[in-house]
């Protein structure tokens, strides 16, 4: 019996040394942009040494130091698998989702920077009030618009869905907006997420309000405030060309019809 | 009671002459124009026969002597100075956030503006190399009354 109880123990010794430092991890730092606002007047970098795998993700490393070293670190996530738009975040000058960017596609031996996303009011260290996003985004009714009881499906030819399927991925994250020079100056204009959401309905053909979005967009603050300067389309984690279908809506807007 | 809305939500925009439209097409309308206009500009000015060397009072007289390059001129003048001011009001826009400095800044940007295309189109068309009455010594040598 004894002998058993002393391998076990042994054992877990091992497993917690293999999980201290497993093979080919390295150690690297963070400079995260920390804002506690009953704390700090001003944000203020701090830096952070973690134990990472190559393969890990940024938010793995989140999760080390919020678990391991300092809980009062502030994030949101909640997928952890890039679905929820959550966790987008400026990592070394770039909008990404920190579940979405391993530490080996990054130069790990150099710091990592990490702050919240730019524009949107700061609430607490990688966190921003996303309120105004959203408005904006409501402002371009989200919604399908179709006259008719819906009593069966609304069928669509594969062509027809084709037409808008890039914008359906977006998951509303944020990083396009907020890494937009045009939003940063003001934070008046909709911004590159409400008109991909606008594209979205627009150019679908069951959809009868695009008439309504487009004029909605064709405002001081909408399409014309673009300036091709492709941020958005750069930031995108779902890879949607948000350029592109900024340009497709103003158009759009020329044209007078989808 | 009822809970259902005719059309929730769907009034559109109050409908007026949509200005950032029109200075949408307009960046690039006057845009493409003036590519044209000031490489040809550029072209006969700084490369075709004697090169920059030839810029002189003559030079500049003698292009004013034919409508073509009159024309040619005001074109370049008005579209590049509207193209420029416009573009200068959308970097107001951006940067100024004050309500009462935008508005003077845009001012100052308009009127500069119309002072300096009425004052160009008037040199275009009205320029004389050799008035009547002026003493001689102040006229360029090609000048008859020499
Ligand atoms: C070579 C011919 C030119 C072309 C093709 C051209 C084209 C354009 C276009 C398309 C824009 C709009 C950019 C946008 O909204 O994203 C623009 C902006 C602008 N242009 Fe030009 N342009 C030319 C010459 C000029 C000249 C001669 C001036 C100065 C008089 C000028 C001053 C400006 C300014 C100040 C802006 C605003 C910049 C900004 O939006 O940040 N451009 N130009
Ligand atoms: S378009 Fe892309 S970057 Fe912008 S909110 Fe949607 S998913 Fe995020
Ligand atoms: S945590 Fe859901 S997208 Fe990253």
């Amino acid at each position: 019996m004894s002998t058993i109880t002393v391998e076990a123990a042994q054992g877990s010794a091992l497993e917690s040394e293999m999980e201290e430092a497993p093979p080919g991890s390295f150690v690297v730092t963070l400079i995260i942009r920390r804002f506690i606002p009953e704390l700090d007047e001003e944000p203020r970098w701090q830096d952070f040494d973690v134990r990472v795998l190559p393969t890990d993700r940024i938010l793995d490393a989140l999760h080390k130091i919020k678990w391991e070293q300092d809980g009062s670190l502030t994030f949101r996530r909640s997928c952890a698998h890039g679905i929820c738009g959550s966790d987008a975040m400026r990592i070394n000058g770039r909008n990404r989702l920190a579940c979405k960017t391993l530490i080996k596609d990054l130069d790990p031996s150099q710091p990592i920077y990490v702050e919240a996303i730019k524009g949107l009011p700061l609430e607490k260290d990688l966190i921003v009030d996303m309120e105004p996003f959203f408005e904006s985004y409501r402002q371009i009714q989200p919604f399908l618009q179709a006259s008719g009881s819906p009593v069966r499906e609304r069928t669509q030819t594969v062509a027809a869905r084709e037409r808008f399927d890039d914008t359906t991925k977006c998951i509303l994250c944020a990083a396009c907006t907020s890494s937009c020079p045009v939003f940063w100056t003001d934070g008046q204009y909709f911004g590159p997420a409400a008109i991909v959401n606008a594209h979205r309905f627009i150019f679908d053909d069951r959809d009868e309000a695009a008439q309504v979005r487009l004029d909605i967009l064709n405002d001081k603050e909408g399409v014309w405030r673009c300036r091709t300067t492709f941020n958005c389309s750069e930031a995108c984690p779902r890879g949607i060309e948000v350029t592109k279908a900024i340009a497709e809506v103003k158009q759009a807007v020329l044209r007078g019809r989808p | 009671m009822t809970a259902t809305l005719d059309a929730p939500r769907s009034k559109p925009a109050p409908r007026r002459t949509n200005w950032e439209k029109w200075g949408w097409i307009y960046m690039r309308a006057s845009g493409v124009v003036l590519v044209v206009l000031i490489f040809g500009h550029l072209f006969v000015n700084l490369y075709a026969g004697e090169g920059v060397k030839a810029i002189d009072f003559g030079f500049v007289a003698g292009k004013w002597a034919s409508p073509f390059w009159q024309w040619y001129d005001a074109a370049l003048l008005w579209l590049a100075l509207i193209h420029g001011s416009n573009g200068m009001r959308t970097i107001v826009n951006d940067y100024s956030t004050g309500p009462r400095l935008n508005t003077w800044l845009k001012r100052a940007i308009f009127v500069s503006t119309v002072l300096l295309i009425l004052l160009g189109t008037l040199v275009i068309f009205t320029f004389d190399p050799c008035p009547t009455g002026t003493a001689a010594d102040l006229l360029p040598s090609f000048c008859a009354a020499r």
